[in-house]
């Protein structure tokens, strides 16, 4: 019967394609849960480094294998709005000691990175929430590290290293 | 020869492109969709493991789809990356919400608002009692104290136990310890809902959400006038 051949077509090549559709959207979903996704940033906190409207590729292998440095670029969830994400710079690990006094304090006033945290600071040190203002972030909150600027194309390449020096040096 | 080569690249080619479908789509689903998981440890008995690991674990299976967008009620028993340690998985029970008022058992500050963002999770289990073998003849001497973080096996979750009574045998100090495991965990670490216990087998059941009704939270400052409820 022609219909019925017709029919049996259509719907093999109907399988056939959401066959394809299921197994690429799932290769494309490792691809960007496993290796690396792009990230379009908006906001001044992390100026010079990174300003608003650039695009960047952020890694996610170094946070899978817990390889995060001090002085690394992350993108992490946002610890107030899980939808949200914040793209700071790791100043410290766990078990370091972070200054949180401003500069112009008198008394220095410190604090110990608990256990399973990063403390997390823009390089725009004046324009910038971040862990100054809500503590150290949970490790398992990052979602993956930037490693590459990608747009604007005059800028494109490596990021610099941090210009604030706030970051931690080893403790013994 | 030519025939079995054919043949043996025929095999390679179908292992190849089975492979490159099996994986991706099994790691999709276990990321997406559901996960399983055994359940360690007595703190959320009697709702899991209630004999403990020496009839086997509870095995659960975790709905990772219903949390896709960080939507969880009270009273669901979830799974949360743990914040002290991002490779462990622990799972424990909802008691409040952001924004939700309630009274803390143990904790530094009495009442506590649950801030924006974030959750109140507690284990079930309400009291241990522990041989003096786990700790050795060290804490043989009955005092009444709050242990330090890291002394106690369970403190290692970072909460405090209360030491509150000892019971003296002929061979060993049995202490009775009431700990408790609570967490304010940042929504952006839950990774799943438990939704059924598939092993053992005669413990297959539906996990239903609910509260303890001792831990209700006390009012919502969020929650429109319908919902709002106040104890004393």
């Amino acid at each position: 019967m022609a219909g019925g051949d017709m029919f049996r077509r259509v719907l093999g090549k109907t399988l056939g394609f959401l066959g394809y559709t299921v197994q690429y959207g799932c290769i494309a979903h490792c691809a960007f849960e496993y290796i690396g996704e792009f990230v379009a940033c908006s906001g001044p906190s992390m100026e010079p480094t990174i300003t608003s409207h650039d695009v960047v590729f952020s890694e996610r292998l170094s946070r899978h294998l817990c390889r995060i440095e001090k002085g690394d670029i992350v993108i992490a969830k946002s610890p107030f709005d899980p939808h949200m994400n914040i793209c700071k710079r790791v100043i410290g690990l766990e078990g370091d000691k972070i200054c949180t006094s401003g500069p112009s304090d008198v008394f220095k006033t410190h604090q110990y990175v608990p256990k399973g945290h990063v403390w997390l600071e823009g390089d725009n040190l004046r324009n910038s929430t971040d862990s100054r203002s809500y503590g150290p972030v949970p490790y398992a909150l990052i979602r993956g590290r930037v490693c590459l600027k990608l747009w604007p194309p005059h800028n494109f390449g490596a990021l610099n290293q941090s210009p604030t020096g706030r970051i931690v040096k080893r403790s013994d | 020869m030519a025939q079995q080569a054919g043949a043996g690249r025929r095999y390679v080619r179908a292992f190849v492109s089975g492979f490159f479908v099996a994986v991706p789509v099994t790691v999709t689903v276990l990321d997406r969709f559901a996960y399983v998981a055994r359940v360690e440890g007595a703190s959320m008995q009697p709702s899991l493991n209630p004999e403990g690991n020496v009839t086997g674990s509870d095995v659960v299976l975790l709905n990772r789809w219903s949390v896709r967008n960080y939507q969880v009620r009270r009273g669901d028993i979830v799974s949360v990356l743990s914040p002290k340690n991002p490779q462990q998985k622990i799972i424990k029970r909802v008691i409040a919400l952001e924004g939700d008022f309630i009274k803390t058992l143990g904790y530094k500050n009495r009442y506590l608002k649950v801030p924006d963002g974030h959750f109140w999770i507690e284990g079930d289990h309400h009291g241990h009692s522990l041989d003096s073998n786990s700790f050795g003849p060290a804490l043989r001497t009955p005092w009444r104290a709050r242990c330090s973080v890291k002394c106690c096996v369970w403190c290692s979750h970072g909460v405090s136990c209360q030491v509150f009574g000892v019971q003296t045998t002929q061979m060993n100090v049995v202490w009775h310890i009431r700990g408790f495991f609570f967490f304010q965990v940042s929504l952006g670490l839950v990774h799943g809902r438990a939704s059924h216990i598939i092993w053992p087998p005669n413990r297959w059941q539906r996990i239903e959400p609910s509260i303890p009704p001792e831990r209700m939270p006390l009012l919502n400052w969020h929650a429109d006038a319908t919902e709002d409820e106040e104890k004393d």
